[in-house]
């Protein structure tokens, strides 16, 4: 499929998930047909069975808000949960479980405990533009993207900082498979995940008696809702809270610099008037949706845009493909730091599964290009970036850049 | 037209003439109240239009209907009289409502 033009294949041949359109980030022009042409579409055969695709912003709003009718259980990513190796997280429970588990944790993020923690990321922001190379090309997705969201989560479980990589290299375990690369075998993949268990499980015996701390592992270890969690399900929400502020805030941070070299008016505007950064904050996280598809099953047959989706079957809202709507969303296919209602996007999802982290993500990005626009005149990126092989992940794995200071 | 009260955190005041029918979120949006972000667009569904009524108007305004208490019970910051403004419409009857706004939207 990934070397034809999507015009020339019939639409029930259609398979937006085939990993090649990712990887060779083929896959926008066949969001454009389908939105055009089968906003809700039925591909039978892929590697991971039978789905439907949304491809439109009021159908996926329309599937998001609706829990009652599209479950998010056992799973929300296209991929089917391994049976001998489940995870159970709560952002793949429906209410009121959800909710219950999802409270537990919710409070270390509320903007209230953001504010406290606002000095900490903008100290730690400046420290690593600080210690930036002059003058020579670096990858930044290493050095900035991954450094900052890994130091963000060390804080946010009270991680030991040295450590601090670990996370990173368990989010990427955790959202790959032999696949993607990131490990040789599923066998690996296991492997790697339950040393993390372990880790935490150390973690979790020093916090279960220690009253008062405010990290998730003690939020977890003592939380009604929470302290008699089986080990998996410890796992899988480990897993959901590191992949939650790692692969997602990672990618938005890599993708302001890309977005800003490909239009370099929208760079002017930025370094005229830097007040523009928060609605400029919105802008990115739409342009890149760093989580590009959710997943649910219909509770029951469902009527959407002509179609009937019977009950039982997989539906993928494409978060990526509604974002770029021009039916909801007036010239999609700019960048457009100035945007009016930049925050009316899908890339954190609506109803009760919205992203539980949206304002620190903000909020780092925010202080991100606040410290950058105060000492570097433009960072020039010096090759292509090379992508993240995954319809899930939309990232990157490296861009290199050059620093231009003030 | 009623007349709406709108309290900033910090205290600043905004009252606004609102059009019946409109919503509360949608008046406070028209005429360039700070401190709503409504990133769904009205539908009840993301949680960043809250209000607190103030509290000899709760009766009059009523209770959350289920879809609202479903999003307003995820906010740690939720009060006994919060509601969403998308899901209030304005009537003859709230002439001289008084909301506060909250210092952090969800």
């Amino acid at each position: 499929m990934v070397d034809h033009d999507p015009y020339d294949i019939p639409l029930d041949k259609f398979d937006i998930s085939q990993q090649a359109l990712w990887a060779q980030d083929k896959k926008m022009e066949y969001f454009r047909r389908l939105r055009d042409e089968a906003p809700v579409h039925f591909c039978a055969e892929s590697e991971f069975g039978p789905y439907w695709s949304l491809t439109r912003y009021a159908d996926i709003l329309e599937v998001d808000k609706n829990w009652k009718d599209f479950s998010s259980e056992p799973a929300i990513t296209i991929v089917d949960p391994e049976e001998d190796f489940p995870l159970p997280m709560f952002i793949a429970m429906d209410p009121p479980k959800h909710d219950e588990q999802r409270k537990t944790v919710q409070g270390a993020v509320a903007p209230i405990n953001l504010k406290t923690l606002e000095n900490t990321i903008r100290q730690r922001t400046q420290n690593v533009l600080n210690d930036l190379p002059d003058g020579e090309d670096f990858d930044w997705v290493d050095r900035v993207s991954i450094e900052l969201t890994t130091q963000m989560l060390a804080t946010l479980f009270d991680f030991p900082f040295e450590d601090r990589r670990k996370l990173t290299r368990w989010s990427d375990v955790a959202t790959g498979g032999p696949e993607t690369g990131v490990v040789e075998t599923d066998e690996q993949r296991q492997e790697e995940l339950l040393e993390c268990l372990e880790y935490f499980s150390r973690l979790w015996q020093e916090r279960a008696e220690k009253d008062g701390s405010n990290d998730f592992i003690s939020m977890l270890a003592q939380g009604e809702a929470t302290k008699d969690m089986s080990p998996e399900e410890y796992l899988g929400n480990l897993i959901l809270l590191i992949v939650g502020g790692n692969d997602t805030t990672r990618n938005s941070m890599t993708s302001g610099v890309i977005a800003l070299n490909d239009n370099p008016g929208e760079y002017a505007k930025l370094r005229n008037n830097p007040t523009l950064i928060p609605n400029m904050v919105s802008e990115i996280i739409r342009w890149q949706t760093p989580l590009a598809h959710m997943r649910r099953i219909a509770n029951r047959d469902y009527k959407l845009s002509g179609k009937t989706i019977k009950q039982g079957d997989k539906v993928i809202m494409w978060y990526l493909s509604g974002n770029r709507d021009e039916r909801s969303i007036d010239r999609p296919d700019e960048f457009l730091i100035d945007r009016k209602q930049a925050r009316q996007h899908l890339a954190f999802g609506f109803g009760p599964h919205r992203c539980m982290g949206n304002r620190l993500a903000e909020l780092q990005l925010r202080i991100l290009w606040e410290e950058i626009q105060k000492r570097f005149h433009f960072i020039e990126v010096r090759g292509a970036p090379e992508l993240v092989p995954s319809n899930f992940v939309h990232g990157f794995v490296s861009l290199p850049v050059r620093l231009h200071p003030l | 037209m009623p007349t709406i009260i709108y309290i900033e955190h910090d205290g600043t005041e905004h009252q606004i003439e609102a059009e019946v029918g409109a919503t509360l979120m949608q008046t406070a949006l028209d005429n360039g109240v700070p401190g709503i972000d409504a990133d769904c667009g009205g539908e009840c569904s993301c949680a960043t239009c809250h209000v607190m009524v103030k509290e000899d108007w709760t009766s009059t305004v009523g209770e959350p209907n289920d879809s609202e208490e479903e999003m307003l019970d995820l906010n740690p910051e939720r009060l006994s009289n919060s509601r969403l403004s998308c899901q209030i419409a304005i009537t003859e009857e709230l002439d001289g409502l008084v909301v506060e706004l909250p210092e952090f939207q969800f």
